[in-house]
């Protein structure tokens, strides 16, 4: 791991004992070494203030240590300087010899990551620093009470704030106690983890748990767990948010609510109707993106794809994910279905209690632009094995830890280590039982993790395929078709609208003749025949329709299309006796009529029917029925031109009788 | 076993000590698979018992063969000691395997012609094997 390797380089120059290497990687971590190894100088710098010495000392360690020469801290130089903070907290000169004694640890108040001294077998540590560090774990001990609270609030608080904000609480609870540190840890998780990133989950949530142990030493073993979570799970702590319900239990294969919302979003992503399906096809490209073996994508597959369709819906979406996710973060996968993933979870988060899978390794997607997974399962050996001491310790305190939580805590961050590691011996009934429920429900540590990884993986995600039309999918409901049109694909709606028939504009002729079939109607009738004609079909489509009055102007015109085709009589008869009752809408159509008399030019103003955005069918009717009523405008207008020239031809007819009859009369006289 | 484009693609037999004599007959045992679906064309569906009773005088034992409509067969070996089997037993044993067959191939994440590796599908063999032994 980076970090050890670190320490070994810096240890070529420098002798670290077990402890100090552990604890400096640990704070390496925290300060959240990039790739390069440089590690963040605002970390670096918060860490330093942490130790509370003065800021010349401050500076003179970072010169001696090198980083000032070098213009940042590598891994060397950080743990250089860590020992000359030692040294400047117990009294030695700041100096490149004082980093070859035997010092204490440095310590950091209010450092959430502690990686104290959890191995804290170094006595010189303790003892020398008996009093300082009871200062500084402090801030760190939490009660089993707070330590939810903080978690709560760790889950609140913003994953990349530093360190400041978690510590303001560290420094209120009693050190004597001295038991749970977790809080600071997870708090330090948040703001370390650059390295890794993106949001997990499971922050810290097991990390939390471990923390919660107390440590049998007087500085917390959480630390060392919660370092490895720190480097984990740099958000967990947001998604921490969870209820208290949610921390009681501890069940890693519950889902958290921030894990919910971001399969929610995921979901929608691919599919934009949380009702809807989503394919095979398309769940494979998504998942295979988290990088899982193929035959644990299948067995995944298997585990959620409840109904055995080939397809998913949003629950075993969520499930599958959350597989996924926990396997990324280092849980075995279960062989059935855990109880708290099963189908109705979604509705009802039971209360499944203990959990023990401790919070795993956070869930990577592998992002390519993003910090790797290997950073995390880098630091995941690490972590485990700073855990193990700590766990051991811990377990102690969980005996003496009488808060069921804790216990589950401890069983689920042990557990996990017991589960990963595989040689944890110590406690025995929490591992036992954390792997039968770990089949069931386990402690929803990943849960950091996977809000990491969700974050990767939104990033990764964004170049998904766009959600599937669904068009194609074979069990499309209408009333995914309905969603599917309100979401507004005007293509599929035009396409879907087809149905309704869509009459080709008639010709005006047809028209025409039907109006020279009742000439002696006024014009107005005349223009108001089609819509006679209109109404009768716009009554049954009113009928039909959803919103007749809106469409009643459009059906009426789109079925004036049809009625130029229908024989116009039957229409008019009909449309007679369809008058009364459809005088709304014939009022409607009227003032358009009238519209159509006084004003010749084709400008037609016909209201537009209110559309009611609300009805889908109304709208894509009303989108056809805007086309055929733009046919109907022209034929309209020519109908009218048509009727005028109409009214001229009598007239001309009739001069031209009188002319006739003008001309025989004056034939005769003309003869004669 | 069970057979897709006449090679396998997953093998299980409950005693191991003969296992290789089980490969060999259900190897040959295609054949008469091959021969049954070529003479009746169109009922691919139709749970085909090969029945083969006594192929060796030394040891008998039965050979069912069942072929789904994609034209995937499934050949189970079964002791002819264990008499207690029916033919509708063999069915629904044939039923299962294809339910669960199905049920691998709508995951997403399995290619078909690859060996099947579904443990869901593990089980439910490992069960009926379990029930015929």
């Amino acid at each position: 791991m980076d970090q050890e390797s670190g320490a070994a380089s810096a240890g070529s120059f420098i002798s670290l004992n077990e402890h100090e290497q552990r604890y400096y990687s640990g704070l390496h971590g925290l300060c959240q070494a990039d790739t390069s190894g440089k590690l963040s100088s605002s970390k670096v710098a918060e860490l330093f203030k942490a130790s509370q010495l003065p800021p010349e000392s401050l500076h003179k360690v970072t010169e001696v240590c090198g980083a000032k020469r070098l213009g940042y801290f590598g891994t060397s130089q950080f743990y250089v300087a860590l020992k000359l903070l030692a040294a400047a907290q117990s009294g030695l000169p700041i100096r490149l010899e004082s980093v070859t004694a035997n010092l204490p640890l440095p310590r950091f108040v209010g450092l959430k990551n502690e990686p104290e001294m959890r191995y804290s077998t170094v006595p010189s540590c303790i003892d020398a620093q008996g009093a300082q560090c009871g200062s500084a774990p402090g801030s760190l001990i939490w009660t089993p009470a707070d330590r939810n609270t903080f978690r709560h609030l760790e889950a609140s608080t913003d994953k990349k704030e530093p360190w400041s904000p978690p510590r303001s609480p560290c420094s209120s609870p009693p050190r004597s106690p001295l038991t749970y540190r977790s809080y600071p840890y997870a708090k330090q998780r948040n703001g370390v983890d650059p390295q890794i990133a993106y949001e997990s989950k499971h922050s810290s949530r097991p990390i939390v748990q471990l923390e919660q142990h107390s440590s049998p030493s007087k500085y917390g073993t959480k630390p060392t767990v919660e370092h490895p979570a720190m480097a984990q799970a740099s958000s967990v702590e947001r998604l921490e948010q969870q209820g208290v319900s949610d921390y009681t239990e501890d069940d890693p294969w519950r889902i958290t609510e921030e894990q919910l919302e971001y399969y929610t979003n995921q979901f929608k992503s691919l599919q934009p109707d949380l009702g809807a399906l989503i394919l095979g096809a398309v769940a494979k490209n998504f998942f295979t993106k988290s990088k899982l073996p193929i035959p644990e994508l299948s067995h995944i597959w298997e585990l959620s794809d409840v109904d055995r369709d080939g397809a998913l819906t949003f629950s075993e979406f969520c499930t599958a994910f959350h597989l996924i996710v926990a396997r990324k973060n280092g849980y075995p996968l279960p062989e059935t279905l855990p109880p708290s993933l099963r189908p109705g979870f979604m509705q009802h988060e039971e209360d499944i209690p203990d959990t023990h899978e401790s919070a795993g390794p956070l869930i990577v997607f592998e992002d390519p632009g993003r910090r790797p997974n290997q950073m995390v399962k880098q630091s995941d050996p690490s972590i485990m094995q700073r855990l193990q001491p700590s766990l051991i310790s811990t377990k102690q305190d969980l005996k003496e830890e009488s808060s069921k939580q804790d216990v589950k805590m401890l069983a689920t961050s042990q557990d996990k280590e017991t589960l990963q590691l595989g040689a944890f011996p110590e406690r025995p009934e929490p591992p036992q039982d954390l792997d039968p429920q770990m089949k069931t429900k386990t402690r929803p540590r990943s849960y950091s993790s996977t809000s990491i990884e969700d974050a990767m993986k939104k990033a990764e995600e964004p170049p998904t395929p766009p959600p599937r039309p669904q068009k194609t999918h074979s069990r499309a409901s209408s009333l995914d078709l309905n969603k599917l049109f309100q979401q507004g694909a005007p293509g599929v709606k035009s396409g879907w609208l087809l149905p309704p028939p869509a009459l080709p504009p008639r010709p005006t002729a047809s028209q025409v003749s039907h109006f020279i079939g009742t000439s002696e109607k006024t014009v107005q009738s005349k223009v108001q025949q089609p819509n006679f004609a209109d109404f009768s079909h716009f009554r049954e489509e009113e009928e039909s329709s959803v919103k007749p009055e809106d469409q009643g102007p459009h059906s009426r015109f789109g079925l004036s299309t049809e009625d130029m085709t229908n024989p116009s009589q039957q229409d008019m008869t009909a449309a007679s006796h369809n008058q009364p009752p459809q005088k709304p809408v014939r009022r409607k159509y009227l003032p358009e009529s009238q519209n159509l008399e006084t004003v010749p030019p084709p400008a037609v103003p016909f209201p537009p029917p209110a559309k009611t955005p609300q009805k889908l069918l109304p709208r894509q009717k009303r989108e056809i029925q805007q086309a055929i009523r733009k046919n109907r405008e022209t034929n309209a207008v020519l109908t009218r031109l048509n009727s005028e020239l109409q009214q001229q031809l009598k007239v001309v007819h009739k001069e031209r009788v009188t002319l006739e009859s003008q001309l025989e009369l004056l034939r005769p006289l003309a003869s004669t | 076993m069970c057979f897709w484009q006449n090679y396998p693609l997953y093998i299980r037999s409950v005693p191991t000590q003969n296992e290789l004599k089980f490969h060999y007959t259900v190897h040959t045992s295609l054949d008469v698979v091959e021969e049954k679906i070529s003479a009746v064309g169109k009922a691919l569906g139709d749970q085909r018992e090969l029945y083969l009773g006594l192929l060796y005088p030394t040891e008998d034992y039965k050979v069912y063969g069942y072929v789904t409509n994609s034209k995937v067969k499934f050949v189970i070996v079964v002791d002819s000691s264990n008499t207690s089997l029916r033919d509708n037993e063999i069915r629904s044993m044939f039923r299962k395997l294809h339910n669960s067959f199905t049920d691998v191939m709508c995951n997403p994440f399995h290619n078909p012609g690859d060996t099947i590796q579904s443990k869901a599908f593990d089980g439910i063999v490992s069960g009926m094997m379990v029930q015929t032994a």
